[in-house]
């Protein structure tokens, strides 16, 4: 076995950005199936700590990385994250892999077609390692919603790793992935990157096919990338980004100049709004300060800092949480113990119902915090209500809107903390859902409005713990996240002279046999 | 702005068709009563004036060509359900018994 400081022992190999890793690849000093084993050990030693992983798909990884030297050996260039490995958000359907979503009701569900995505990673050539743990069909804020049990934060194993995609980036932070895909629909990209010191996008709503996720809120949802780097994040992007008619919401334009934004990453003559609604009272001291202290790397790196006012934003909170649990409660219904997924019968009952059926398999089969929205939404959508709650909460969202054009006349992006606090203790906010809800109010505006948004690690707090930065940008101008992340990011690892993961403490490592 | 009360969470939850235990809905009552006072603010900032927003994208029923194109076999679609006969789904009684 190498040693760990050898150039190609697994350390070093799962340490390694998957730009990185790619070009190795394509040179030929490392093979995918080094590259994919070395993250199937990683996952082995520290995931019973970490519990990134719902399924580990070793032998299907392992042959889509032979697959991959073979192609590379026979000429064939695939992408240029070809043969490196990455974990999937199980969410995301994967032909013959299981895909539950994080909840019972899905257990054991195996689907027979791959979703738009996962067509386009196996296409490009990149591995899948396994489908990584979540809150219940995308529903919280810290990943402890999953049917499965919690994923735990890297950086402090009883913290949460932040919701509901807390699977995905703690499996990036932690070294078990050079990559993973995450699905966005109030922040669940952004704000698990901010507390896990990770880059996450949230690419312009329309601009990641939607086939074969499994839906939440059909108007917010979005997928998009999970990595150590903006870079990574910018190649990821460009593989799965881009029109798909299987989606009737799909942009039909190609995706922007992402990997030229995130090589260039010049902030230079660049206006950077601030959004002060959204920045100040109510977030943690220290995420305020490293925030002020991102704004002045920028500014030395020649971007004019300007403040805007986005009134309507604070309000996003409340017209989410009307709309999301309202296309929740409509998107869920097809979950009804007929044609997939689990089925009981109420007990006590001779020759149930179907209904009978339904509703005792959807008290069995979905967890509290699914009932409290899909409840929720099924009132706001009922009659005599629809118009006080959903229709308002629909004219927020114009507001909101209106609010970004605004801000975008302005700057060429905004930028605020992503979330208001570091990664909070597990079962902290459990018991108050109200609690765990204002978690999302910096990143929710950009999901009711469609823009794209970034966040980037920028430090860490006054208890030691990661912190992000939130990039906006106008809807399709999702280079401009690169651009300005790429720079910051620059400007960071300046002054830390190392990326920030270094700085996370060991993880308990089990000894592993092959 | 209505107050949720313990039967009408019980009411809807039948409609949502999920059963509830009584400790679940003694729970649920409280707190969808809450989070119900938080959301209906958005009644306050609106005006009748704003159009709502129905979608982020300026889209208008976009189609695909209807061709025929190959789909799920039988088989495929039968794999995952709880229970089938005679390659066909099979599900509890749809009709009362009366």
């Amino acid at each position: 076995m190498s040693s760990p400081s050898s150039p190609s022992s697994p350390h070093d190999i799962v340490r390694r950005g998957a730009a990185e890793l790619g070009a190795a690849i394509a040179d030929g000093s490392l093979s995918s199936v080094e590259v994919t084993q070395a993250h199937l050990d990683r996952i082995a030693e520290v995931d019973d700590a970490v519990h990134a992983f719902l399924h580990v798909d070793a032998e299907g990884a392992l042959a889509a990385a032979r697959a991959a030297d073979e192609a590379r050996a026979a000429g064939e260039s695939r992408s240029p994250l070809a043969g490196v490995p990455i974990a999937v958000k199980d969410i995301v359907a994967t032909k013959g892999l299981p895909t539950t979503a994080g909840s019972r009701i899905l257990q054991g569900w195996i689907p027979p077609y791959d979703a738009t995505i996962t067509t386009r990673l196996r296409a490009a050539g990149l591995p899948i390692l396994g489908k990584t743990n979540m809150d219940e069909f995308a529903m919280g804020s810290s990943t402890e919603h999953s049917a499965y049990g919690p994923t735990h934060n890297p950086w402090d194993l009883d913290r949460i790793p932040g919701g509901s995609g807390g699977g995905s980036s703690a499996a990036v932070a932690a070294f078990e992935a050079p990559l993973a895909i995450g699905t966005d629909t109030g922040g669940s990209i952004r704000q698990p990157a901010a507390v896990t010191g990770t880059v996450g996008t949230k690419p312009t709503y329309g601009g990641v096919s939607r086939y074969g996720l499994i839906a939440l809120a059909s108007s917010l949802d979005q997928a998009g990338p999970c990595t150590r780097s903006v870079l990574d994040a910018a190649l990821l992007h460009e593989i799965i980004g881009g029109h798909d008619e299987m989606d009737s919401t799909s942009i039909d334009a190609p995706v922007p100049g992402v990997v030229e934004a995130a090589r260039r990453g010049d902030v230079s003559g660049l206006r950077i709004g601030v959004v002060d609604e959204i920045s100040g009272e109510g977030f943690q001291s220290g995420v305020r300060a490293r925030f002020e202290e991102s704004l002045k790397l920028l500014e030395a790196r020649g971007a004019e800092i300007v403040h805007v006012a986005c009134p309507s934003f604070v309000k996003g909170l409340a017209a989410y949480y009307l709309i999301l649990p309202s296309e929740a409660s409509s998107n869920l219904a097809k979950f009804d113990a007929m044609r997939y997924g689990l089925r009981v019968g109420p007990q006590g009952v001779d020759s149930p119902s179907a209904e009978q059926v339904m509703a005792a398999t959807r008290d069995a089969g979905f967890g509290e915090e699914v009932k409290r929205r899909i409840i929720l939404g099924t009132y706001a959508l009922s009659a005599g209500y629809y118009d006080a709650y959903y229709g308002q909460a629909q004219k927020v969202r114009t507001l909101i809107a209106r609010d970004f054009a605004a801000a975008f006349e302005q700057a060429d992006v905004l930028v605020t903390p992503t979330a208001p606090t570091t990664a909070f203790k597990l079962g902290e906010k459990l018991e108050d859902p109200m609690a765990m809800y204002l978690n999302d109010v910096a990143t929710i505006p950009a999901n009711l409005a469609g823009v794209p948004g970034m966040s980037i690690p920028n430090g860490l707090a006054e208890d030691g713990l990661p912190s992000g930065f939130q990039i906006l940008a106008p809807a399709t101008r999702d280079d401009r996240l690169y651009e300005v992340g790429a720079a910051l990011e620059a400007a960071l690892l300046e002054q830390w002279g190392a990326p920030i993961l270094d700085q996370a403490p060991a993880l308990p490592v089990r000894e592993v046999t092959r | 702005m209505p107050e949720l009360s313990r039967a009408e969470v019980a009411h809807v939850a039948m409609l949502a068709r999920i059963q509830l235990t009584d400790d679940e809905l003694d729970k649920l009552a409280g707190q969808l009563d809450q989070i119900v006072g938080f959301v209906a603010t958005v009644g306050e900032i609106a005006a009748d004036d704003i159009p709502p927003m129905s979608h982020p994208l300026p889209l208008v029923n976009v189609t695909r060509p209807d061709v025929v194109r190959p789909s799920l076999s039988s088989g495929d679609a039968l794999a995952g359900a709880p229970d089938a006969q005679a390659g066909r789904f099979a599900v509890p009684r749809i009709l009362d018994e009366e």
